[in-house]
């Protein structure tokens, strides 16, 4: 085979690879929408915060504003500081209270965030007031028991 | 009575000292060939200029390892995705979950079978294509000739062929993905019907770049080091027999395939380490 058409299907094949590459990396990796963006970190402390991952979606209203970037544990309060990257395009108040939900009954565990009244806009390094811890399912289950035990006495 | 029993024990001994002695020897000619092989590695490394001053020499051998590869990676790893498109449905469906039919395609290709069936393929197809051609080389006394005619066969011969395969892997690996992922999306969103916006909406939300994709890639360039690295030495360390060649053939893909599968898990065991080393 002659040297140039040698040359023609070797360009074109590693154009193919790169081609691939790149098709994993947009369409597949969602490389293009979220981690070239400009974000301002926030951090709030919780009593309990689940199965909270590194990574999991902050949303407000249903839609992703941010991710969690990092979790740890503060051994003076002894409650968890979850720190997480909200995307500049999205500004909230500065008494935005935090929850930690659940999507979906067996789902991953996500930051809801709801904005409060306050006319200051949140900053980078600035901390939320207003959390709610992860909902434990034995917790719950414990005392619904309680109160059935309760009423079972009262009615007596 | 007692003489025979003496005897027999006699025997007995020497049989079992002639068993380890076997042993030893098979072990130390083992060492002895992974160390040849390690030096013949550096060897490689240190001859490869010519494979990048003339790299028309790496280009041709692109060709043969990578473009010629290009038809049985494609059509794999096309129906590798349908295969998983179809099997991925039929389990997801009874959780109620076929959505996430697109994180299952997307990621066991990225993650796994991208660069691992991308890699055991190049070691049957060009692995063993890069043994047999430097095995009757030497076998021809091609490779003699060169180095009476003071050419490195090492610079000519092995390090662009090495090149060809390290580069050309990666490219395979990826084709193979991305020719998977539009296989699963034939199967599941043309042909059974799942709602194509969360098919690709959710794979790309759990789906990784640097995580996932980068791990990948970095996967198929180890696998395309192994592989083309065991397929020059077994090549040039081949006995110059037709009878040796050919088993040295057989050893590169058995060898590569092996160590394909080993790798894989170390490298798994430290890229994916239960979510919490992240």
């Amino acid at each position: 085979m002659k040297r140039s058409t040698i040359d023609i299907w070797v360009g074109a094949f590693v154009v193919a690879g790169f081609a691939g590459l790149l098709f994993l990396a947009m369409k597949v990796g969602n490389l293009a929408s979220f981690s070239t963006a400009e974000t301002y970190q926030v951090q709030a402390k919780f009593a309990n915060i689940g199965g909270l991952k590194v990574r999991a979606p902050i949303k407000s209203a249903g839609v992703v504003v941010g991710r969690v970037s990092n979790v740890t544990f503060d051994n003076e309060s002894y409650e968890a500081i979850v720190t997480f990257n909200v995307d500049a395009h999205y500004r909230f108040p500065r008494d935005t209270s935090a929850k930690i939900l659940t999507s979906g009954l067996l789902g991953e565990q996500y930051v809801g965030l709801e904005a409060g009244g306050d006319g200051v806009m949140l900053r980078q390094g600035d901390r939320l007031r207003l959390t709610q811890p992860a909902v434990v399912l034995e917790n719950l289950i414990s005392q619904f028991l309680f109160n059935k035990a309760a009423e079972g006495k009262d009615g007596k | 009575m007692w003489r025979r029993l003496r005897m027999a024990e006699r025997a007995l001994f020497a049989g079992l000292r002639q068993g380890l002695e076997r042993l030893g020897q098979g072990a130390e000619a083992k060492i002895r060939r992974l160390g040849f092989a390690a030096r013949f590695f550096v060897a490689i490394l240190l001859n490869s200029g010519t494979a990048f001053r003339r790299f028309s020499l790496t280009i041709r051998e692109i060709y043969f390892a990578g473009v010629l590869s290009l038809v049985i990676i494609l059509v794999s790893g096309l129906f590798v995705g349908m295969v998983l498109g179809l099997q991925g449905y039929d389990t997801l469906q009874r959780y109620g979950s076929s959505e996430a039919l697109g994180i299952l395609v997307a990621l066991s290709l990225v993650r796994e079978l991208g660069p691992v069936i991308a890699g055991l393929l190049f070691a049957s197809r060009a692995g063993s294509a890069i043994t047999a051609e430097i095995g009757l080389m030497k076998a021809t006394e091609q490779i003699a000739a060169m180095e009476m005619m003071a050419v490195d066969p090492i610079a000519r011969v092995v390090a662009p062929r090495f090149w060809a395969g390290v580069l050309s892997m990666p490219l395979l690996a990826a084709l193979f993905s991305a020719m998977g992922i539009f296989g699963g999306y034939l199967v599941g969103v043309k042909l059974i019907g799942v709602d194509e916006g969360s098919f690709w909406s959710q794979m790309q939300s759990s789906v990784d770049v640097r995580e996932d994709i980068m791990n990948g890639v970095i996967k198929s360039l180890v696998f395309g080091v192994a592989v083309t690295w065991i397929a020059v030495f077994e090549g040039y360390d081949a006995p110059p027999t037709a009878e040796g060649v050919s088993g040295a053939t057989t050893r590169t893909v058995v060898t590569s395939s092996l160590a394909i599968l080993v790798l894989d898990f170390v490298l798994t065991a430290l890229m994916f380490t239960g979510g919490n080393g992240k």
